[in-house]
């Protein structure tokens, strides 16, 4: 019992943290376009503005969906540790539950965005599941390679690996570093790879037909996304975090160097998403796994 | 001396409290949806772009309907485009706002006496703030929004009420104007 709360606990925090980020953000951009920019809990106004308003359903598929959007995420974020020894299930903090369990929100979004019926939404949601499909396999090498080095799978003993025996992945396999955070880019949905929203294109993709409390929602969903995709790559690449402090400090670095790169890009076409991840990402993740597996090399 | 007894709130004036909670959210988070036909469009990027940076009052364009709070309507209306504003307005979630924008929503402007142009905008959906001129520079601009957001503040932006209250008035003039207003529903007929 102690333990679920402890659980929505984290999540609420990753709500709140990455919503904070996430408007300083928008000031970093602001700042790099020689804009003034809004202030930063403005992300906090526009959600919460969202839940004030009224809004229209398009049939129970879409009012569940975003409910099952939101609740995936949650009970993924659960399992987020912290900091090494800060988690709310001990021992569950295994990657591959990260793997499965993202995919009930993103899914329940999907079918959510299908049932409005809307041929933009099936763009978009199309389009997503297509990236994901990019990013996932030079993204899996790298992971099974850290497996194979650490000999575990557990998030926070990958963290202590890098702690003790190994350097920090990102230094260790430099390679695997590039290809990790190129595949954090296209997780996030940051600028290069950032088709699937691309409010000029196809109206901003899955969530062309959300207003009010469902877009409000699906904002909620999309911080705590965050949250989990930047804990992932900081405990796998980073070394983790010995305590909050360290937490908070990597977190912010990370999403702000993400979001740096996204403002100077512009956007790629679908088909350009999917080659430039088959083509240099893959190589390099490939490269790397059999430099540090087969011949041993690892700084 | 005011009583320091507990009152519990009645059920209209705990709606008044959240609404005025909403009203700080919704003022300053301004979601607009452009609807550039005219030449107004140009003067939007200065007023979105480093020269006036809207974004610092917490505005920015939207994607579709659904998502927006503010209908900008700039410059003349065609009677079909008018069509498309009147389907765009009722798509929009409530509470929605219309900014009209340059002397062509207000009286037709250089096109007062053309055969496919509407004169007025408030005959057929509600605007609840103009800013004139033509074309009002990005000042003006956002002197408008910033009134906008008074009027919220003030609780005077109540046009979308007033569409409610007298739709059969607005409906009447809108089919005078287009002839049929039938939103075609494909997916759910």
């Amino acid at each position: 019992m102690l333990n679920i709360l402890a659980g929505i606990g984290i999540a609420f925090f990753g709500f709140v943290l990455q919503t904070s980020v996430a408007g300083f953000n928008r000031k970093v951009t602001g700042r790099i376009q020689k804009r003034y920019g809004p202030v930063w809990y403005q992300e906090f106004r526009d959600i919460f503005k969202l839940f004030t308003k009224r809004s229209v359903t398009h049939g129970w598929i879409f009012d569940f969906g975003v409910i099952m959007a939101v609740g995936g995420i949650i009970g993924t974020a659960m399992f987020v540790p912290l900091t090494t020894h800060t988690l709310a299930f001990a021992g569950y903090d295994n990657f591959f539950i990260y793997v499965y369990l993202i995919a009930v929100g993103m899914l329940g979004m999907a079918m959510s965005a299908s049932g409005s019926g809307n041929p933009l939404a099936s763009i978009g949601v199309m389009r997503a599941l297509t990236t994901m499909l990019a990013y996932e396999v030079p993204f899996m090498i790298i992971a099974l390679t850290i497996i194979n080095l650490t000999g575990t799978s557990s998030l926070t003993e990958i963290a202590l690996a890098q702690q003790g025996q190994f350097n920090w992945f990102a230094i260790a396999l430099p390679l695997g570093g590039i290809v990790g955070f190129m595949s954090l880019m296209g997780m996030l949905g940051k600028k290069p790879f950032e088709t699937y929203i691309a409010p000029a294109e196809i109206a901003s993709g899955p969530m062309v037909e959300y207003g009010g409390k469902q877009l409000g929602m699906l904002l909620v969903m999309h911080e705590i996304t965050v949250f989990i995709e930047v804990t992932l790559f900081m405990f796998l690449f980073l070394g983790g975090a010995g305590s909050i402090i360290v937490f908070l400090i990597k977190y912010v670095l990370i999403y702000t160097f993400a979001n740096m790169i996204s403002s100077v890009n512009g956007r790629m076409k679908i088909d350009q998403v999917v080659l430039f991840f088959y083509k240099w990402p893959l190589i390099m993740a490939v490269t790397q796994a059999i430099i540090a597996i087969y011949i041993g090399w690892v700084i | 001396m005011k009583s320091t007894k507990f009152t519990k709130f009645t059920e209209k004036e705990a709606d008044a409290k959240w609404w005025e909670i909403g009203n700080y959210f919704r003022r300053n988070s301004i979601w607009m949806l452009m609807y550039c036909t005219g030449c107004g469009a140009i003067e939007l990027p200065p007023a979105m772009t480093s020269a006036y940076d809207m974004e610092r009052l917490g505005m920015g364009p939207m994607a579709t309907p659904r998502q927006a709070d503010v209908l900008l309507v700039t410059g003349y209306l065609s009677v079909k485009t008018l069509r498309r504003i009147i389907y765009t307005y009722e798509q929009m979630s409530e509470p929605k706002y219309v900014v009209g924008f340059g002397s062509c929503t207000i009286n037709g402007g250089v096109y007062f006496d053309s055969y496919a142009v509407i004169n007025r905008l408030d005959y057929y959906i509600p605007v609840d703030v103009y800013v004139a001129g033509c074309m009002p520079n990005t000042e003006a601009i956002l002197n408008g929004f910033v009134d906008l957001m008074g009027m919220m503040k003030n609780k005077t932006a109540n046009g979308w009420v007033k569409y409610h209250e007298n739709y059969e008035w607005y409906k009447a003039n809108q089919i005078q104007a287009v002839g049929e207003v039938h939103v075609h529903d494909e997916f759910h007929e």
